[in-house]
């Protein structure tokens, strides 16, 4: 039954692969255009969008030849994506626990460094409707909170966060990324929300932080590492050194995040 | 329904068959190798977990529920739609299939600024003391969004090639126009309305971008079955292919009830279509 399957794949294979070869030759053509030119594909987490995008374009200016693609997602999906083979170079973490998944499949190069913390914060409408000011406010009752599932790395955090103060929260949802919490947020459905300081800053002026002490009981690291099938290797270490050289922890704490081991 | 007269004209060439059986691998071969990975060791006790059972039932009961919705609203409107004549029927076709083309998210953006507590209706709503943010109400009214055009345009379909001619009969001979939706239309496009409300109720089931965007996600709430999987994937890879599997499986059965017996109606026979567009 699996060699039937097998079969048939290569069937499919084949056959979409001589109906897209069509649509693949122009790319082809452009990577070839490049002469000299190198393209360093770097998987991160997609907290990191607008940080990283500044740093991969600085390290364009001062690597001429070199062309970063970036490439955005939820870190698990990441993780998902490089365990099929996805190509890339490096790939920056939410969290350790992702980072660890990479390793367990053989697929990190070099031990992962932590370059940038993030903390929760309560996000809540400009107007801040359920007054919230405090994290005890959260579990006031008639106020909708929407939290992350503990299966997500945010979530883990707020899950640690309950812990440590004693606060059980009754969330109306439990979304399945950072993003939908802030959503709900921002779109006034929830009256408040835990995500990460940094959405709060990225989000702009449809809602506000209100930073809570207890947050610092559950500080998230980012881990960033080398993928073992790289094969611009050395590239891919001086995108990591230009991560976690000055240039690029400044520009991490514009967006809010914080030093590891600060 | 009608038997295929003898010496119909079925000769496919070859290239055609090839190429129709690479379509179908196309869709097929995923579903395979999804099921290949299925850990079967562990197979009954993700799928019968409290999550899993919760979400299961959480999905079965709300997909009922928005069938019945799209029945309610879905019959009059195709009915509209294939009988009325009236301007701007076209558009009102348009519009009321969107939903079949339009990305389930933006389904749920909409289904928010419609019924969310800031919403066109939904501040009035909350006035009114019904709130429907991250209520069950809100997955039914999201699937019922997207699985309102499969019953409309499989009715539509039915009633143009069922014809008019016996309700014109009928009208003749004396029934008001309720009687005759009563006793000759309705019956006459039984199979078509059945099919299509099965096929409502298989969309309903696979929904998630609107009901994740517009109904939240909390366990015995508003987390179906998509949305446990989507979680589940996460952490437990597992969990969220047993569960997929099931999916899967529920949507097989749906879909061939729907189209165990040739409807009728949907299967729209040109010929005997009466009625232009």
């Amino acid at each position: 039954m699996k060699r039937g399957l097998r079969a048939a794949a290569l069937l499919l294979a084949v056959a979409l692969g001589a109906g897209l070869a069509g649509c693949a030759a122009p790319a082809a053509d452009g990577a070839a255009d490049g002469a000299a030119g190198k393209t360093l594909t770097v998987f991160a987490a997609a907290s990191l969008k607008g940080p990283f995008t500044s740093i991969a374009a600085a390290f364009e200016e001062q690597h001429p030849g070199i062309a970063v693609r970036l490439s955005f997602a939820g870190s698990s999906d990441l993780v998902s994506q490089l365990n099929q083979g996805a190509p890339a170079d490096v790939f920056a973490s939410a969290d350790a626990r992702n980072m660890a998944k990479l390793q367990d499949a053989g697929l990190v190069e070099a031990a992962p460094q932590d370059f940038a913390t993030n903390v929760l914060t309560i996000a809540v409408p400009r107007a801040n409707p359920a007054s919230i000011g405090s994290f005890a406010d959260l579990a006031k009752p008639g106020v909708k909170v929407a939290i992350c599932a503990s299966q997500v790395p945010c979530g883990a955090a707020t899950k640690t966060v309950e812990r440590e103060t004693g606060v059980a929260l009754k969330p109306v949802s439990e979304e399945s990324s950072v993003t939908d919490v802030l959503g709900k947020v921002s779109s006034g459905e929830a009256d408040a929300g835990l995500v990460y300081v940094t959405d709060v800053l990225a989000a702009g002026n449809r809602v506000k932080g209100v930073a809570f002490a207890e947050a610092g009981k559950a500080v998230n690291a980012y881990p960033i590492a080398t993928v073992q099938t790289s094969r611009n290797k050395d590239v891919a270490a001086a995108f990591i050194a230009a991560v976690t050289g000055p240039d690029g922890r400044r520009i991490l704490a514009d967006a809010g995040f914080g030093t590891p081991g600060a | 329904m009608n038997p295929r007269p003898v010496g119909t004209y079925s000769g496919i060439p070859r290239w055609v068959v090839a190429i129709a059986a690479v379509g179908a691998l196309f869709v097929l071969l995923p579903l395979a190798a999804m099921a290949a990975r299925v850990n079967w060791a562990k197979f009954i006790p993700l799928v019968t977990s409290e999550a899993s059972l919760t979400a299961l039932g959480l999905s079965l009961r709300t997909a009922a529920a928005s069938t019945v919705l799209c029945v309610l609203f879905g019959v009059p409107l195709a009915l509209v739609l294939a009988r009325g004549g009236f301007p701007g029927q076209r558009l009102l076709r348009s519009f009321v299939l969107l939903p079949l083309v339009l990305p389930p998210v933006v389904g749920g953006i909409a289904l928010l600024y419609t019924f969310g507590r800031q919403g066109l209706l939904g501040r009035s709503l909350e006035v009114a003391g019904i709130q429907i943010a991250f209520s069950t109400t809100a997955v039914v009214l999201a699937q019922t969004f997207v699985a309102l055009p499969f019953l409309v345009v499989s009715l539509e379909g039915a009633l143009r090639s069922a014809g008019s001619r016996y309700e014109a009969v009928a009208a003749t001979l004396g029934a008001r126009p309720t009687t005759v939706l009563r006793r000759v239309t309705v019956p006459l496009v039984l199979p078509g309305l059945a099919s299509g409300a099965v096929l409502s109720f298989a969309r309903s089931l696979g929904e998630f971008g609107a009901t994740l965007t517009f109904a939240g996600s909390l366990q015995g709430v508003t987390r179906t079955l998509p949305l446990e999987i989507y979680l589940q994937r996460e952490t437990d890879a597992d969990a969220a292919v047993a569960l997929s599997l099931v999916l899967v499986a529920v949507a097989v059965i749906v879909v061939g009830l729907s189209y165990r017996r040739p409807a009728a109606g949907t299967r729209s026979s040109a010929p005997e279509k009466r009625v232009s567009p």
